[in-house]
């Protein structure tokens, strides 16, 4: 009998959470806008073997031939047909963004928490440490660190993570702060609760909401940085395709083909455009008052 | 200059010693990253070992690591980077010859974008939900989007290859050609502008909102101010200290992305130079320029809290 109820109770609260979701979508179509748009390039992105006409690296004799139905947006210089080689660069561009971000969380997220709830000198430390680091322009450093790390995507996306963890982490020391002065946490506290415990079942449930906001915002910024360094060659090497070594691709031969740069800087603007959009109705979702003047 | 100014200055420079011991302790960290040997990474691959020991001693990687960092330190402090592993030459020198064409375009670019974004800010804020805050504010939006070295490639295409109007690559010392300079610049400038442009329209909007929509402002309304005073007397005023914030994140910003512009119009600046020197391992340069670089963001951050005080009185009682 109560495994019903329970299992009832179960399927309501599932149903309750989906009707909201799709009542939020349905009032904001800036949301649904961007997340459709992100949902239909990531299962792009992972059916590309087969939506793309070509392999990305087929090389052929038809070089920068203009956009024709054999080859939806022309050739290359070495003949390879650009609209696969952009469906095959999108998996490649999303990769680098998430492991970017979760890098930047997995560095950021424990030493934002700590020195929030240790405060003291511990927080005095990190948060010099923190300003110290943002005073470097964030790509300068980005780069130096990739060259220390040794020229690649997986490094250059390891290097963007280090870069972006003293934000977030200053974010979510902010936010610990807060949540730690609350009574409840006082409570637990009181009642004997391990300090490992008060954080993962207090704090950082509470305190988490304005990070997932920031986490979204990063995904675009990790997506502009990786065109960045894969176009400076520091990322994506040849001959792999991804959105930016496509446009340094493409600049080395403006002159005779300038419409192919078109394609992958638009596949960037839009991705880059969902990810700030879906951020920014986040954003306004969890925090009510801040909906005016966004 | 008055006693509580000196002061004032004083301990601002004082509060950046600690700042500059840490940052100059991260850059000279950078080395520690390198996954193995350094100096046989350096070195590459078909080095020979007294390459490799050369190098070894060059980069003092045969001492302990807190007397590197203070042998570091002290060359630093006496304006000695080191010299380039490649070119053998000081890196200050390298660095200071290029630092005028970055600064010239980042320079331009944020004069650009306070020029732009404000008025445009401005527009959004005193038309809230109408059609020009709508327009406005898209155009925020894509600006934030946009991969500024694209929209570099977009603008030479148009307006240097196609129209011929502006020079498509390189750069020309303002020091002995202003005019020509600037020509230069333009077009990297612009491409570099738009991010800037559309982050002082977004923030200046969203925080002139809040004031404009504040307790006091609807008393002066009451009290029969007009709009446009309101507007400029109070609330201009009163966001002017959002405004410098944004405009130091803004320079920050701009001298990262000058980086991939610099790459696109050919400019030899210190954007190219860091670039070059990741690549080809040569990493006194790279901790040289971005010494620099971080040199230039807090000098510029400190004088933005200087300018604070002097908005703003408040500051000072802290």
């Amino acid at each position: 009998m109560s495994i019903v109820t329970e299992g009832a109770a179960r399927t309501r609260t599932v149903k309750k959470r989906r009707n909201r979701f799709l009542s939020w979508l349905i009032s904001d179509k800036r949301a649904a806008v961007s997340l459709t748009f992100l949902v239909l390039l990531a299962s792009l992105s992972l059916l590309a073997g087969f939506i793309a006409p070509y392999s990305p690296l087929e090389q052929s004799m038809d070089i920068l031939v203009p956009p024709s139905a054999l080859h939806l947006l022309g050739t290359d210089d070495l003949g390879r047909d650009v609209f696969s080689r952009l469906v095959h660069g999108g998996p490649m561009t999303l990769y680098a963004s998430f492991l970017a971000v979760c890098i930047g969380t997995l560095i950021g997220l424990p030493i934002g928490v700590l020195a929030g709830y240790i405060g003291g000198w511990v927080d005095t430390a990190v948060s010099r440490m923190i300003d110290t680091i943002l005073s470097c322009p964030s790509i300068v450093l980005a780069i130096a660190v990739t060259g220390a790390l040794g020229i690649g995507l997986t490094n250059s996306m390891i290097a963007v993570g280090i870069v972006f963890s003293p934000g977030l982490a200053r974010l979510i020391r902010v936010q610990t702060m807060i949540v730690k002065g609350e009574l409840y946490v006082d409570a637990a506290r009181t009642f004997g609760m391990t300090t490992t415990r008060v954080i993962f079942r207090h704090i950082l449930p509470n305190a988490i909401q304005p990070v997932i906001v920031q986490i979204t915002l990063l995904l675009a910024t990790a997506l502009l940085a990786e065109a960045s360094l894969s176009f400076l060659g520091l990322g994506v090497q040849p001959p792999q395709p991804s959105w930016g070594q496509m446009l340094a691709r493409a600049y080395s031969y403006m002159e005779i083909a300038p419409e192919q740069m078109y394609a992958p800087g638009l596949a960037i603007l839009f991705t880059a455009l969902a990810f700030n959009a879906l951020g920014e109705s986040l954003r306004s979702l969890l925090d009510p008052t801040r909906r005016r003047s966004d | 200059m008055s006693k509580r100014a000196l002061r004032l200055i004083g301990s601002r420079l004082i509060q950046v010693i600690p700042v500059l011991v840490l940052a100059t302790f991260a850059i000279f960290s950078l080395l520690q990253l390198v996954p193995g040997d350094p100096a046989a990474v350096i070195a590459g691959e078909t080095a020979t070992a007294e390459r490799i020991e050369q190098i070894r001693h060059m980069l003092g990687l045969d001492l302990p690591l807190w007397q590197q960092y203070l042998h570091w330190l002290g060359g630093a402090v006496r304006g000695d980077l080191s010299n380039s592993l490649i070119t053998g030459l000081p890196v200050l020198d390298e660095v200071m010859r290029r630092l005028p064409n970055t600064l010239l375009i980042v320079i331009c670019a944020l004069l650009l974008s306070i020029a732009i974004g404000v008025p445009l800010g401005i527009l959004a804020a005193t038309n809230v939900d109408g059609r020009i805050d709508r327009i406005v504010t898209s155009i925020a939006s894509l600006g934030v989007a946009v991969p500024n070295f694209w929209m570099g490639m977009i603008l030479v295409g148009f307006f240097a290859l196609k129209l011929g109007w502006f020079p498509t690559t390189g750069a020309v010392s303002i020091f002995q050609d202003p005019a020509t300079a600037l020509w230069h610049a333009a077009l990297p400038a612009c491409a570099l502008a738009l991010s800037g442009i559309a982050e002082i329209t977004r923030q200046l909007r969203s925080s002139l909102i809040d004031v404009l929509s504040s307790q006091y402002v609807r008393t002066l309304h009451a009290k029969g101010l007009s709009q446009s005073k309101i507007l400029w007397h109070h609330g201009l005023k009163n966001v002017s200290l959002t405004l410098l914030t944004v405009i130091g994140l803004v320079f920050n910003r701009t001298l990262g992305a000058t980086v991939a512009i610099e790459a696109v119009f050919a400019i030899p600046g210190t954007g190219s130079l860091v670039v070059a020197s990741a690549t080809n391992k040569d990493f006194p340069v790279v901790q040289g320029v971005v010494f620099v670089l971080v040199l230039i963001v807090i000098f510029c951050n400190l004088l933005i809290d200087l300018l604070y005080s002097a908005l703003d009185p408040r500051v000072n009682k802290r």
